[in-house]
């Protein structure tokens, strides 16, 4: 591998991390609030992407706009699925994850349905051209993810650790009834939660628009990695998913750009299995899943 | 959501399927023998049906025998509270270990079909070593995640498992010198794996074994001080589970005569959850219930083809939150007073947790 494909390399694995943080951390942060995981999590992504397409693309908005517009979109599907499935579903765990499952389902074939199956959307990309880092070329349009990511996770982490509401939110994932006893209604953070993950993943998909293939099935792939990701991290543990999105969004790329993208996964599960049967509890995790 | 009707003592407890249930009044004989009487008269109906089938509705019969194996060995699984999210890649995994040796080794259907349950206990058991660690939903998504890593090699190694492409020209099945090829004889060849599955599972789920991996889904802690060993009686119940998969999957191949990975995608795996929790999965009969009604529901909805995940997920949605026991808890839940239902109702719309 010479340099230039290096640091090529380098800057892509910085841009899956981030994509990949911006997933995970959503789905931490509702795990550790619910106990309980969003299968359709993957498929939130998906709608974010294709908030994009249709307001950028087919709607001709600005496409900051549209990204922008992608956020509270999808908190508004993450509180739906609240209200409509993890609400009814209550302690019964199980169901409600068969519940997402199922909602992801319905999702694709929804959106499969208005904007057709096919093939890819093709996307303008708003920003061409590349940056040129010593020999390497790395188009604008992935650069841009990278603060836009790290502003939304330092984001997230000044809304968890200052503002009341998200150290409301911090003290419901550690111990729901003590947080209770201290006045915070648990309903309404679980509802946080799931908006707080809406939003992280419809921004991810968002960016990740002009960049990915767009079809109803994006999905899939991002949330098998996402999983992934959060037991490698710990369960609930937030800062444990940013750390573990790092490490395999590395894997992930140098792997992919080695080989194939699909031996790069099946790296990712097996670097999963490891860490289960090493430290079972993750990496920051504080008990077993 | 408990069936009041499964703790009776006749094998097809009552209610279940369709008979009555065991009231004081009936007749001894009745309640020790009906439900006996019930399944032979099914046996006796699967054995006339064929010859006044159309061909296409004994290939569907075919797969329907297919599905029962899965289903009531998924369920299983499940006993022991491990909903996997593996059991149709482990179903892919017989129907590989079918699809090569049946065709390089030449080995015939009779042992071939218990040899791919074999393959697939055997891969269930190394995939179990680090999905022990987890349980609950994390070993739900763990299962997912190494039923898609089993998946993708599958599709990469092209020799020998030939990548997307799959496997052709699988050698169709000969047993004792009878040609397997034509539908009427492969239908009852699956029938008798079927029925031979169904008694074995029917008699685990009875035994000691069963109880035992009941226990743990009650209270693991609690098991472990009676003395079961929980990792070593969930490893059973999944290696159990996947060699049942791995004979059905051993079935579909024979069948097919070609297999690739898209036959086992996760798509099928969501049905085969459908099946069970629509069925409802605290008895032994509910995953047959569900998987009977959907298959009809899925020849009906053949005409939606495009539109059927959209269908049967809100349909798992809708039976999660209004009926979480399945449709085995359908006649208790019928004996209830409606005004019991209609406040449950307005509980869903005022958004509070039901129960």
């Amino acid at each position: 591998m010479d340099s230039a494909t290096l640091i090529q390399t380098l800057l892509n694995s910085v841009v899956t991390s981030s994509v990949y943080a911006l997933v995970a951390v959503g789905l931490a942060m509702a795990f550790g609030v619910m106990k309980m995981a969003n299968f359709a999590h993957g498929e939130f992504f998906m709608v974010g992407a294709y908030t994009v397409y249709v307001l950028y693309q087919l709607g001709g908005f600005n496409f900051w706009v549209a990204v922008a517009l992608a956020i509270p979109i999808v908190a508004l599907l993450g509180v739906a699925t609240e209200r409509i499935i993890f609400r009814q579903t209550g302690a019964n765990i199980l169901a409600g994850f068969m519940a997402t499952v199922a909602l992801g389902f319905v999702l694709q074939v929804a959106v499969g349905r208005i904007w057709g199956v096919g093939l890819m959307k093709r996307i303008d990309t708003p920003y061409m051209g590349a940056a040129e880092i010593g020999d390497a070329f790395v188009g604008w349009q992935r650069l841009l993810v990278i603060p836009c990511a790290i502003a939304m996770l330092v984001a997230l982490r000044w809304f968890l650790y200052n503002v009341k509401l998200g150290k409301a939110l911090r003290a419901c994932a550690q111990d729901p009834e003590a947080a209770a006893l201290q006045g915070i209604k648990i309903r309404n953070m679980t509802m946080l939660a799931m908006a707080l993950a809406g939003a992280s993943a419809g921004l991810a998909g968002a960016l990740m628009a002009p960049i990915a293939a767009i079809t109803p099935y994006m999905g899939h792939g991002v949330v098998l990695i996402a999983f992934v990701i959060v037991i490698v991290g710990g369960m609930a543990s937030i800062e444990g998913a940013v750390i573990a999105a790092i490490i395999l969004g590395f894997i992930h790329t140098f792997v992919a750009t080695l080989t194939d993208s699909l031996i790069a996964t099946m790296v990712g599960v097996g670097f999963m299995a490891v860490t289960l049967v090493v430290r079972p509890q993750g990496l920051l995790g504080r008990e077993k899943p | 959501m408990k069936n009041p009707n499964d703790t009776a003592s006749s094998p097809v407890s009552g209610g279940a399927l369709g008979t009555p249930a065991a009231a004081p009044s009936q007749p001894d004989w009745q309640r020790k023998y009906g439900g006996w009487i019930v399944v032979l008269v099914i046996l006796g109906v699967l054995c006339v049906l064929p010859f006044h089938m159309k061909f296409y509705h004994i290939e569907l019969s075919i797969l329907y025998f297919m599905s029962v194996i899965l289903a009531v060995s998924y369920r299983l699984v499940t006993t022991t509270g491990d909903w996997g999210f593996a059991h149709i890649i482990l179903q892919g995994v017989g129907a590989y270990a079918t699809a090569l040796l049946a065709k390089h080794a030449g080995i015939p259907f009779i042992v071939m079909v218990p040899l791919a349950g074999l393959v697939a206990a055997a891969v269930g058991a190394i995939i179990m070593i680090p999905m022990l660690r987890t349980k609950g939903f994390a070993f739900f998504i763990a299962s997912f995640a190494f039923g898609e890593f089993i998946r993708m090699v599958w599709m990469k190694v092209n020799n020998p498992f030939g990548g997307t492409g799959g496997i052709v020209n699988i050698p169709s099945p000969e047993l004792f010198g009878l040609k397997l090829t034509s539908s009427v004889n492969y239908y009852f060849a699956c029938m008798a794996f079927m029925v031979a599955a169904v008694f074995i599972i029917w008699r685990l789920d009875r035994s000691r074994i069963g109880n035992a991996w009941k226990s743990i889904h009650t209270d693991d802690m609690l098991a472990e001080c009676m003395g079961i060993n929980v990792a070593r009686y969930r490893t059973l119940a999944f290696m159990v589970g996947s060699f049942f998969a791995g004979i059905a999957g051993a079935l579909l191949a024979y069948r097919m005569g070609s297999i690739d990975p898209h036959n086992f995608e996760i798509t099928q795996m969501v049905y085969l959850v459908i099946w069970v929790v629509i069925g409802g999965a605290s008895t032994f009969w509910g995953p047959l219930i569900g998987v009977t009604i959907l298959t009809i529901a899925f020849e009906w909805s053949r005409p939606l083809l495009e539109w059927r995940p959209l269908m049967f997920g809100s349909l798992l949605i809708m039976f999660l939150i209004f009926l979480p026991g399945g449709i085995e808890s359908l006649l208790p839940a019928l004996r209830r007073p409606p005004g019991e239902h209609y406040a449950r109702f307005r509980r869903w719309l005022t958004n509070n947790r039901p129960g």
